[in-house]
């Protein structure tokens, strides 16, 4: 709301600065959000007299004017380089000086063909203030020279940009905000004279309201006002409207906005003589009835709808906007003006259905004074007489089947005080409530009766007294306390532990942590490799999605990194790891929301080592698989197995499994596919692995019980085999694992490697087994034997030999 | 024989471990133990004083004894040397290390996980609730009905009809109460959704959400636990101050703004010439809500807060622009 403070003093008086009336209002809750002049442009803009012109005499077209910008006695001329046509001397123009900024740039002080300028001389249209650009502006003659230009023009003025919260509809107005500065500061506000002359037959006999439609409407009031003359607004209208930014239309539809403006109030004025019937019947339209607005759109209409009809259709949307049929024109001879209450929820219902929003539809969403109806029409009705001349008929029809009451709420002082934690006495509050325009009666001690102003539709309650009493006492006088409650620990989520210790854990793992939105594109699936009907599950669509980029909520978190990956890379940031440990959405038969689970999915690309001197080489499959070894070696996840069968089919399945936790499956790892990788503008090979957090928490190990260490020193023995390739290097180890030998602590595989010597299609694997008894030393003797019998069974078992 | 070989063996530990720091000395106990009239040498010659069957067994008792002292002179003299070497060679300390790789958690998580461990540290338990969200839990439940202009203030992503992108965390209030009795202490972080972007607003972005309510827990409480906060935050000497706002689900309802710690309060660009910021809505839970989770207004009292976790990571980093939290830049990233 853009509140104009020259306009504002009409209705209150404010010895304050502008800063302190802005940080009172703040204070307050209404949030000023900048104060700055009307015309900033103005600054450093003076009348000045033109006392002579003379030719400019290295240009035939330019003249140099010689100004005076003081009293005729007063200071030296000035000498400006001028091209109008109608500089002559006398005259009283606009002077921009060096320093002043117009919208076509900063006036300076200048050569302009070799002769020097101290200003410019200007039009209306480079003040910024009119179109006329036809030669510098020539001011009316009595203007005096020397004076800041807007003082001279009366456009000298501060502007205010407050933020209205929507309970505050009161403050929609002039009139709201000086109550609000009244109320601060301890003064009055003054309403406007709203007396009517009235002349001729009595309104009754011109015209009359039906009104069919109380819920809807519960008040309508107008008044019919005769032979007007449609022109442009007098100046003073005009540059009201103008001064917050409302376009000047003609004396007659600038009065209803002014009204607005001043009250609140949004007003609508027929051409009573296109009114056929010249009556009103307000109604609920019919469903799918149709109507043309006055910005020429014709619109569909529902039930819920509120509208103003003469004798046979439609003229206005209640409370939204008029229609073309009944509009203010030139020919515009009598005028039918309405001034309404419309019901709050209805008026928004409708402005939303037609997508409309108009300045009387924010108003009577938000909640007008029923009780101001009846100020406001005359106002303006006093208005319209005075700029458009005419006369008002006699009386006035205000139908208004079931009065609406004030709000009548009982106080108890001491709860609020015990609310806010303050200590009001009951006069201080009844004080308080008075500035604001409230009734308080005292019922008995600590409790006021409080009847609430009719613009005031927000207070209704108990509490609602309460923050007005907060507010105008200010927050700031409430003390500082520590709440009184028993001390309890506060829980703890474990999985919200356990996933802040993996994102450290992770972090610690070189990788970074991303956060990618929750929506992806609807393509996202099909670029992973994904078709429809391959079981994967189909992503919940947002219904008004900003682009299709964001058009489904994600089932899986690749998308999002793959995309943070190619970018950068694109920015050539080539060696990363990333990682992101967040929600992914998959769709639950039985509702609408989502099963919302976390996954981890962790992408990493380039060198291992991003130092070129210890650079060992790029990232690959082990160094992912490394990763979800660790993870899982963290939880105490036992049992835990790689295999290439079931791969998603983003995953190259050369250098891919999936991995498996006693059995079930809970991620997969490996090389994106290239043809993903393509699809996604990936330039790089990279490695993924992805696990279910949730599954994974669930198979989290126990917490340990200590074991006593051992007292009795291992024996290790190594053991070389010959075997095929193909191999898998884990088979001869879990086999010898599976033999349970009592006195073999633990297996571990040492090196792998293939040459000539051993021959093609074989590798070398070599296991270091440890031998440990609890109780002893073990001999020499003991362990060949033990170690003896292993390499028998292993070499039979898979058909290999030692090396 | 046996006995004079190990009383040797002993004799020679000790002297290699009492060795003095001489330039010599090593090379003394060498020839004393290990030279050619050494006291090794001279059990050697008594070997032939030893019996026929004994000789044998002897023999090899002194031969291991020779090899062991040998293995035991070779070892110190290498001790030595490397002693000795300390110092006299040196590495060139400016070559960069092996470091072990190094990531970092995105500035939000960090943010938000300091913002809930003060609120921990003030008993409040950390909760958190779904993203997809009931029309009810978002909106209707903290007096926020449709065809309200209070609607306005959050665009909000639609999934259904009565199904939406939770537009703040404050379901959370509702979530917790209906599940809990009073007293409750919560904080709940979590993404949140609104339909708007530009330089200045995301479609997703974070949100921390509090609630307090008990017995007797009054505006001037929620004042003192936002101030805690406040100061731990953004430090002891920071001012804050409390303007009235409005939230439907609270009443009354203050704005919290923090002097500007850009400017120090002065006046900058951020803080657009103020000297505040805004950085937390707060206010007394509004009685409509207690309807809503069956608890009674007139017996329970409380407040709640929410904060967007973006907005004080940006103050606490300096980040200028809310953007670079999602495109995941590593040169970003990695600064944190």
């Amino acid at each position: 709301m853009l509140i104009s403070l020259d306009w504002l003093s009409d209705y209150v008086d404010c010895p304050l600065s502008p800063e302190r009336i802005a940080e009172g209002l703040t204070m307050a809750g209404l949030e000023v959000e900048s104060v700055s002049l009307r015309h900033p442009q103005l600054k450093n803009v003076v009348t000045a007299r033109i006392e002579a012109v003379e030719p400019h005499p290295n240009a035939d077209r330019l003249k140099i004017c010689l100004v005076r910008t003081g009293g005729p006695d007063d200071g030296e001329l000035r000498r400006i380089v001028c091209g109008a046509p109608n500089a002559r001397a006398g005259a009283v123009s606009p002077l921009a000086l060096p320093g002043a900024e117009l919208p076509g740039g900063i006036v300076r002080e200048a050569k302009v063909r070799g002769e020097m300028s101290g200003g410019m001389l200007c039009s209306q249209k480079e003040l910024g203030l009119g179109e006329d650009h036809g030669g510098i502006w020539i001011l009316p003659e009595n203007t005096p020279a020397g004076v800041p230009l807007d003082e001279a023009l009366g456009l000298k003025d501060i502007l205010m940009e407050i933020g209205i919260t929507p309970n505050r509809g009161d403050c929609l107005s002039f009139m709201g905000i000086a109550r609000e500065v009244a109320a601060l500061g301890r003064t009055s506000a003054r309403y406007p004279a709203s007396v009517v002359p009235e002349t001729g037959p009595a309104v009754e006999s011109l015209t009359s309201v039906t009104l069919d439609d109380p819920q809807g409407c519960p008040r309508y009031a107008a008044r019919v006002i005769r032979s007007v003359k449609i022109g442009p607004s007098p100046n003073w209208l005009k540059n009201r409207v103008e001064s917050v930014g409302v376009r000047s239309i003609n004396n007659i539809v600038d009065v209803t906005n002014f009204v607005m403006m001043e009250l609140g109030q949004p007003l609508h004025a027929f051409d009573f003589n296109r009114l056929r019937d010249r009556r009103i019947v307000v109604r609920k339209a019919a469903a799918g009835e149709r109507f043309t607005t006055l910005d020429s759109v014709e619109r569909e209409l529902d039930e819920g709808t509120v509208l103003i009809c003469d004798g046979v259709g439609p003229v206005a949307i209640g409370g939204v906007m008029g229609g073309l049929n009944s509009e203010i024109s030139p020919e515009t001879c009598d005028v039918l003006l309405e001034s309404a209450y419309f019901d709050p929820v209805s008026i928004r219902r409708t402005g939303r259905k037609l997508g409309l929003k108009t300045e009387a539809g924010f108003r009577f969403e938000r909640g007008t004074d029923p009780a101001g109806v009846l100020r406001a029409l005359d106002r303006a009705a006093g208005l319209m007489l005075e700029v458009g001349g005419g006369q008002v008929a006699t009386g006035r029809i205000d139908v208004c089947p079931n009065p609406i009451d004030p709000a009548v709420i009982d106080l108890r002082v001491d709860r609020v005080n015990s609310l806010l934690g303050i200590h009001l006495s009951d006069d201080q509050a009844a004080e308080i409530l008075e500035r604001l325009e409230m009734r308080v009666e005292k019922l008995q001690p600590h409790r006021l009766r409080v009847t609430v102003p009719g613009f005031r539709s927000d207070i209704t309650r108990e509490v609602d007294l309460a923050e007005e009493l907060a507010r105008i006492s200010g927050y700031d006088g409430i003390p500082v306390t520590s709440p009184a409650a028993e001390a309890h620990a506060a829980d703890c989520d474990p999985r919200q532990m356990v996933r802040a210790q993996l994102k450290e854990l992770l972090t610690g793992a070189g990788f970074f942590e991303v956060i990618n939105y929750s929506f992806i594109s609807s393509d996202a699936l099909r670029m992973l490799g994904y078709s429809e009907g391959d079981g994967a599950p189909v992503p919940i669509r947002v219904k008004n999605p900003l682009s299709d980029e964001q058009a489904v909520m994600r089932t899986t978190l690749l998308p999002g990194l793959l995309n943070n990956a190619r970018y950068n890379i694109d920015h050539r940031y080539e060696n990363f790891r990333i990682f992101e440990l967040s929600k992914i959405f998959l769709p639950r038969k039985e509702d609408l929301q989502a099963e919302e689970i976390h996954h981890l999915v962790g992408v990493m690309t380039g060198k291992r080592d991003p130092l070129p001197l210890y650079n060992d080489g790029d990232v690959d499959f082990y160094d992912a698989k490394g990763i979800v070894e660790h993870i899982c070696e963290f939880l105490r996840i036992e049992d835990l197995r790689f295999r290439a069968e079931a791969l998603p089919p983003w995953l190259d399945p050369s250098t891919s499994a999936s991995v498996f936790v006693g059995g079930e499956r809970v991620g997969e790892l490996g090389g994106v596919h290239p043809q993903v990788r393509e699809a996604f503008d990936l330039k790089r090979p990279l490695f993924a692995f992805r696990l279910d957090f949730d599954r994974l928490f669930a198979l989290k190990g126990p917490l340990p019980v200590y074991r006593g260490l051992p007292k009795f020193p291992p024996v290790p023995r190594d053991l070389a085999l010959i075997a095929d390739e193909r191999l898998p290097v884990e088979e001869p180890l879990d086999f010898m694992r599976s033999l349970k030998e009592p006195l073999l602590e633990s297996i571990e595989i040492f090196d792998i490697f293939k040459s000539e010597q051993i021959g093609d299609g074989k590798k070398s694997i070599g296991y270091r087994l440890t031998y440990r008894a609890a109780d002893r030393s073990l001999t020499d003797e003991e362990v060949n034997s033990i170690h003896g019998r292993l390499i028998a069974q292993v070499t039979a078992r898979f058909g290999v030999s030692l090396r | 024989m046996k006995k004079a070989v190990e009383n040797l063996l002993d004799t020679a530990c000790r002297a290699l471990s009492e060795q003095g720091s001489g330039p010599k000395a090593l090379e003394v106990a060498r020839v004393r133990f290990l030279g050619r009239k050494g006291e090794l040498a001279q059990l050697f010659k008594e070997l032939g004083k030893v019996s026929e069957q004994e000789r044998r067994e002897a023999g090899r008792v002194l031969n291991e004894a020779k090899s062991r002292l040998e293995a035991l002179f070779a070892e110190a003299l290498d001790k030595k040397r490397e002693i000795e070497a300390a110092g006299r060679e040196s590495i060139d300390v400016s070559v960069p290390g092996r470091r072990p790789p190094a990531g970092r958690l995105h500035p939000i998580t960090q943010t938000a996980a300091e913002i809930c461990r003060i609120f921990n540290w003030l008993g409040f338990e950390t909760v958190e609730g779904p993203e997809i969200e009931l029309d009810y839990y978002n909106f209707e439940a903290l007096n926020i009905p449709k065809d309200h202009p209070a609607r306005d203030m959050q665009d909000t992503f639609y999934i259904s009809e009565d199904v939406v992108l939770r537009t703040h965390t404050s379901p959370l209030q509702v979530r917790t109460m209906e599940k809990r009795k009073p007293p409750v202490r919560i904080i709940a972080p979590g993404r949140t959704y609104r339909r708007d972007s530009d330089v200045t607003h995301t479609p997703m972005f974070h949100q921390v959400e509090g609630l307090m309510v008990g017995k007797g827990i009054s505006f001037g409480d929620l004042k003192g636990i936002l101030t805690s906060f406040v100061h731990q935050m953004f430090g002891q000497t920071v001012a804050l101050r409390f303007r009235p706002s409005f939230f439907p689900f609270t009443e009354p309802s203050a704005e919290v703004d923090i002097e500007c710690v850009i400017c120090r309060g002065k006046g900058c660009r951020v803080c657009k010439s103020t000297g505040w910021l805004e950085i937390l809505g707060s206010g007394m839970v509004d009685p409509q809500v207690y309807k809503y989770v069956g608890y009674d207004p007139e017996q329970i009292t409380g407040f709640a807060f929410g904060m967007g976790i973006e907005r004080i990571a940006m103050l606490k980093f300096g980040i200028d622009d809310l953007r670079l939290f999602f495109e995941n830049d590593l040169r970003f990233l990695r600064q944190f």
